[in-house]
Parts: structure tokens; sequence; C-alpha cells
């Protein structure tokens, strides 16, 4: 029974990669193939592109992923749990709430810390010339 | 042997039946976007092509077909081929564990609607090939040597990453109310009660708005369409993709809006359930008609939401990414961790 | 030769010719791509194996979260001036070492293959319906404190790799 369960997946899946072959293989058919210099351009809104796209990016986006891995091995912890959780009743519940607690220190921690923080932009609201308002209010007044 | 045979036959007719419906499913989803965005807008639309512009979808993919296909210079070409591929690959592969009705009785045989809705670990299996979702995005972006595409798809994996925690703790929630895995089981547990009406939206409605703003998230739509914001970007991590390998992403794209509208159908509204028992309307369990029925209250189901999708993005403003992030770690997480605890505690207290 | 053999031979070849790729390959981005094969193989000869949580778990974890780490960090490594990031040059005494800590494990594995007893017929009558049930309640009443444990060690690792990214900046 379990082993028709995955051989109809199996089965699905070698489908649905034959989809997708036959698609890119017809228009691999029909379309037409004409390179020029500047259609094989990287695009950059039209100028001539500069410098290296592989730019060194925020760390940030590294400790997401860490964070993302932890918090994904808790939930794969939890899913056993969940199937026996009506069986084992109050005991399985102190247990998770043990569990899910000493993961949430990581998270406050974090938080905290500021690790889960990102830029926000700083925009500096235009400002009149405090000159010309000053002038302005000795004009009115005279 | 010859029931291996057998099996595999109604396999294979299911899968080709699902993704004709799946293909079907995403070119009625471009229609509606185009049409309701134009309505939105005050505009009329596609008008055209066939009765109302209903041929438009059939256009625009031979249209792609049709187009030259463009690597650009410095790209890496097998990546940058692959990336498509394997998006519209998991889009496909999560239909493996979705069921559209309850099984129907051909003569000795039951037939089951949907290619393996009985799996163990159905929703696990959707839950795995979101996390796969993020690589077609980051290789496209990777591979392009693009500034643009490399930028959108950095982005949109730390967002698919950061929104999929949320995800998990609202699935679990709700597995923990109906105490399996399978979505059939999730599906007739809805059903059994308070007339038909016991939804898991109505117990769960905490973790119904969380689940909603995560399928925002993972499938890139707006206000989360920040891997692919015209104004910055470009287009994101497709930018240098053209012809079928753009239209690949563009099926994707739509396919995984279907989808994501199913998931929260079955998870949260009922699934295809009728509000009464079907025997009250005369038809039989098991019939075929009965089938029919219910995986048309499936389909309208999910169009609703769709076009829940569509208007949505036609009328909320984009998400600046540190709002995005903060929404994600700060707001949903907590908000899902309490749910959960939330939840068991119910579950423990009505059962004890 | 049944299906089953075959299936599971297909697999086990994805595996190795994938994992010879991560090995072989001189480019970083394409040994990170080949683990991806990998790790899928790996996952479709648990499921083959009945193992089906396994093979999810295996995907979730290693495919949606360590893997795009690798890739993260391959992106994020501060030498990348060009597609093809190379990894560098060994020399000869590394070959010999990384041969003879990889020939000695070659050694334990096939010893332990030999020796321990494979054939539990009570094992697959317990496990047959859903590995689910069995895995929670083991993990809940006799290994609880492992449980436990392990969230402990999971809030050293997300406080200790978040301390280490950051210290750069």
């Amino acid at each position: 029974m379990y082993l028709t369960t995955f051989g109809i997946v199996l089965v699905f899946f070698i489908v649905g990669a034959l989809f997708v072959a036959v698609g890119l293989f017809t228009a691999a058919l029909v379309r037409p193939k004409n390179p020029t210099p500047e259609k094989l351009r990287t695009y950059e809104s039209g100028e001539i592109p500069m410098g290296s796209p592989w730019i060194q990016f925020n760390n940030r986006f590294y400790i997401i992923g860490l964070a993302y891995i932890i918090f994904d091995v808790e939930l794969v912890l939890l899913f056993p749990w969940s199937v026996v959780y009506k069986t084992l009743g109050w005991y399985s519940f102190i247990a998770m709430v043990i569990f899910l607690m000493i993961l949430i220190i990581g998270l406050v921690y974090d938080w905290a810390k500021g690790y889960l923080e990102w830029d926000k932009p700083n925009p500096v609201i235009p400002q009149l010339n405090e000159l010309i308002i000053h002038r302005k209010k000795v004009n009115k007044e005279n | 042997m010859n029931e291996i045979l057998w099996i595999s036959l109604e396999a294979l007719i299911k899968a080709i039946i699902i993704l004709s419906l799946l293909l079907l499913s995403a070119a009625i989803s471009v229609y509606l976007e185009r049409k309701l965005s134009a309505w939105i807008q005050l505009r009329i639309g596609p008008n055209r092509v066939g009765p109302f512009g209903l041929l438009q979808p059939i256009v625009d993919v031979v249209k792609l077909i049709m187009k030259e296909d463009i690597v650009p210079n410095g790209a890496n070409k097998f990546l940058h081929g692959l990336a498509p591929v394997i998006s519209l690959a998991v889009a496909i592969m999560v239909w493996a564990v979705i069921p559209v009705a309850d099984p129907i009785k051909i003569g000795d045989h039951i037939i089951q609607m949907g290619i393996s809705p009985n799996a163990d670990i159905g929703i696990l299996f959707i839950l795995a090939m979101t996390s796969v979702g993020v690589y077609g995005i980051a290789l496209a972006g990777w591979s392009s040597n693009n500034k643009y595409s490399l930028l959108g798809g950095l982005r949109s994996s730390a967002q698919m990453i950061s929104y999929e925690l949320s995800m998990g703790l609202a699935i679990l929630s709700i597995i923990l109310i109906s105490g399996s895995f399978s979505l059939s089981d999730i599906v007739n547990q809805q059903f059994s009660h308070w007339g038909g009406f016991r939804w898991n939206i109505f117990i769960q409605p905490l973790g119904f708005l969380i689940f909603l703003t995560t399928a925002f998230a993972e499938t890139n739509r707006a206000p989360f369409d920040l891997p692919e914001a015209e104004q910055e970007l470009v287009s994101g991590y497709n930018t240098e993709y053209s012809g079928m390998r753009f239209g690949m992403f563009f099926l994707a794209e739509y396919a995984n809006m279907a989808t994501s509208s199913a998931i929260i159908t079955l998870l949260y509204l009922g699934g295809w359930t009728l509000p009464f028992a079907p025997s009250a309307i005369g038809l039989e369990q098991g019939t075929w008609i009965l089938g029919l029925v219910q995986f048309v209250i499936f389909a309208i189901k999910i169009y609703l939401l769709v076009m829940f999708f569509i208007w949505v993005r036609w009328t909320v403003p984009r998400f600046r990414y540190d709002q995005l992030m903060r929404l994600g770690w700060k707001v949903l997480l907590p908000l899902a961790l309490l749910n959960l605890i939330l939840t068991s505690f119910g579950v423990l207290f009505i059962n004890h | 030769m049944n299906t089953f053999q075959i299936v599971f031979y297909l697999f086990a070849l994805i595996v190795i010719i994938s994992a010879m790729g991560v090995v072989f390959s001189r480019k970083l981005m394409y040994s990170a791509f080949s683990l991806l094969f990998t790790f899928f193989g790996v996952a479709g000869i648990y499921a083959l194996l009945n193992a089906d949580f396994l093979a999810v778990v295996q995907i979730m974890i290693y495919v949606g979260g360590i893997l795009v780490l690798i890739i993260f960090g391959v992106m994020l490594t501060t030498k990348i001036t060009d597609v093809d990031m190379i990894s560098g040059k060994t020399g000869k005494w590394v070959y010999l070492g990384a041969s003879i800590v990889s020939l000695s494990v070659l050694t334990l594995l096939l010893y332990m293959f030999n020796t321990v007893n494979w054939n539990l017929p009570g094992a697959t009558a317990i496990y047959h319906d859903s590995s689910l049930d069995a895995l929670g309640t083991v993990l809940l009443t006799k290994y609880v404190l492992t449980f436990l444990v392990a969230a402990i060690l999971l809030l050293i690792a997300f406080i200790g790799a978040a301390l280490i990214a950051r210290k750069g900046n």
C-alpha cells in the first residue's frame, strides 16, 4: 500500500518532467535564433553594464538563513509531537512549552541585540532655507 | 504484475488530467488578473481575441513559445536554463498530495480524486516542496549575471524562508486539531460537525490570518512582491529571461497562486464539502455526480480566493524591505508561536 | 531484479554521481548545486524504505535550509569577482590525509555493514503504518530528555551563530 503511494507520486513526477521537457522542446523547434551583441548584453536599463553583478551583500541575509534553520529543526521536532499529543495529555503539553520557551529565549536574545533589525531608510525632510524664513519674518514685521 | 500495470495506468491518466487542469487554471488566472486589474483601474482589459478576450491567454502562450530565447553574455548557461524548470516542477509537484473531492466508486474500484491524497504526510510534503521553491528563484537570480536579478533572487529567498516558519507553525496548529497529516482527513473533519460549517477558519481565525499572509509572501505576490519590484529592480529575478523560459516562471507564479488558494481552502475553508449531508439532495456517497459537484465547489472556492489575491495586488502598496522582515520575524512568528500554544492548550482542555 | 530494486539503484546512482560532482567540481556553485541532487536522492531512498517522514525532513532541512545557507555563504564570500568561483588548490599531503580518512571511514562502514544483523522482522511489523506515531511516542517518553537537550543545543547554535556572523560588521 505504501509503495503504491510512492510509486504513484513517482509516476506523477515523471509525467510532470516530461510535460516540462515537451514544452521546452516545442519552443526550441519553433522559436527563431538570431542573436546580436545588443540583445545578448546584460540588461541594465539600456546603459552599458558596469562592474560585476556578483556584489558582496549584507550578512544579515546569512543570519536570517541561520535563524531559519534553527526554527525549521524545531518545527520538524514538533511534528512527531503533534501526532501523539492527544494521547499523552498534559505531560506532552508541558514538554512542548518548555521546548518552545528555550527557543523563544533565542529569538528574544536576537531581537534584543538587534540582529533581526534591518536598515531603515532615514529620509531627510527637505526644509526651507532658514535664512529665507527669517527674512520673510523680518519683512512682515516691517 | 498486471495490477502494477493498472495502477500505473490510473496514475498516468490522473497525472495528465491534473496537469491539464493546472494549465487551464493558470490560463484562467492570467485572464482574471488582466480583466480584474483593468476594471479596478477603469480600463477595459483584453477584448480583441475571442469573445470578451477569452482566448487571450492562449495567444499569450503561443507568443511566448514563438519568442527567441536569449541567454545574456556571462550568464551561467546551464543553471540559467534549469532555474525556471525547477520553479515549474515544484509548482506542479505540490499537486501530488492535494485531493479535489471525495473518492468515487466505479464498479469495485475506489478511485481517489487526486494523485495520492491518502499519503500519510500530505501537508509535510507541501511544506517540503515550498522550501524547494526557493531554488528556482535564487538560481535564476544568481546565474543571470545581472544586478537586478541577483538582488531580486536574494530578496526573494530571504523572504520565502522567513515566512515559511510562520506557515509551518500555522499548519502545526491545524494538525493539532485534526490529528492527521492527510489533507482528506482534515477536510472530512471540518465537515463532520456543526452542519458542515465547522470550518477551521472559525476555530483558528488567527492561524488563518497568519497562513493567508504567508501564502501571499510565498507566492511573491503584492504586497510582498519585492523580488520583482518594477520601480527598482525592473523585473527582479526574471529580468534576463525571455520566451518559453520566462513563460515557465510566469506559469509557475500563477500555478502557485492557484495552489496556495487550494491549500487555504482545504485547511481552513472546508475544502470541497457541501454545507449539508450529500444524501439530503439525493447524491449517494461514492457516485461520480457527487464527485463532480464537490469538485465544482472546490474550484469555486479556489477562484474566489484567486480573485482575492488579485484584488489585493491592485489595491495594496508594496512593503519596504525592513517592514517585510519586521512583519515576518517580529509579528508573524511570535503570533504563530502564541497561536500554537493557545491551540494546544485549548485542544487538551476540551479533550480532558 | 524487481521494480523496487530498479528504483533503489536508480536513486543510489543519482546520489553517487551527484556526490562525485560535489567533490570533483572546481566551481563552488556547481558543488553546492550537485549537493541538491544528492539530498534529493537520499530523500528518495528514505521514501522507498518506508521512512516517509524522514524523507520529508531531509528535504525540508537539508535542501530547504542548509543548502540555502551554503549558497548564501558562497554568495557572501569576499573573493567573488568572477562567475567561476574556484576552490583552492590542494597539496600532496592534503590528498594523502583525505585519502586515509576516507578509507578508514569506508572500512568502518563495511565492517558495520557485515556485522550488524539487518533483518529485524519485528520492526517492520510495528512501523508499518506510519513512522510518525512511533517516533512521537518514543521522542516524548523514552527520549524526552534528549528532546529538551536538543532545544538547548538549538538555542546555543542560534545565539552563537548570530554572534559570530555579526562580529565582522
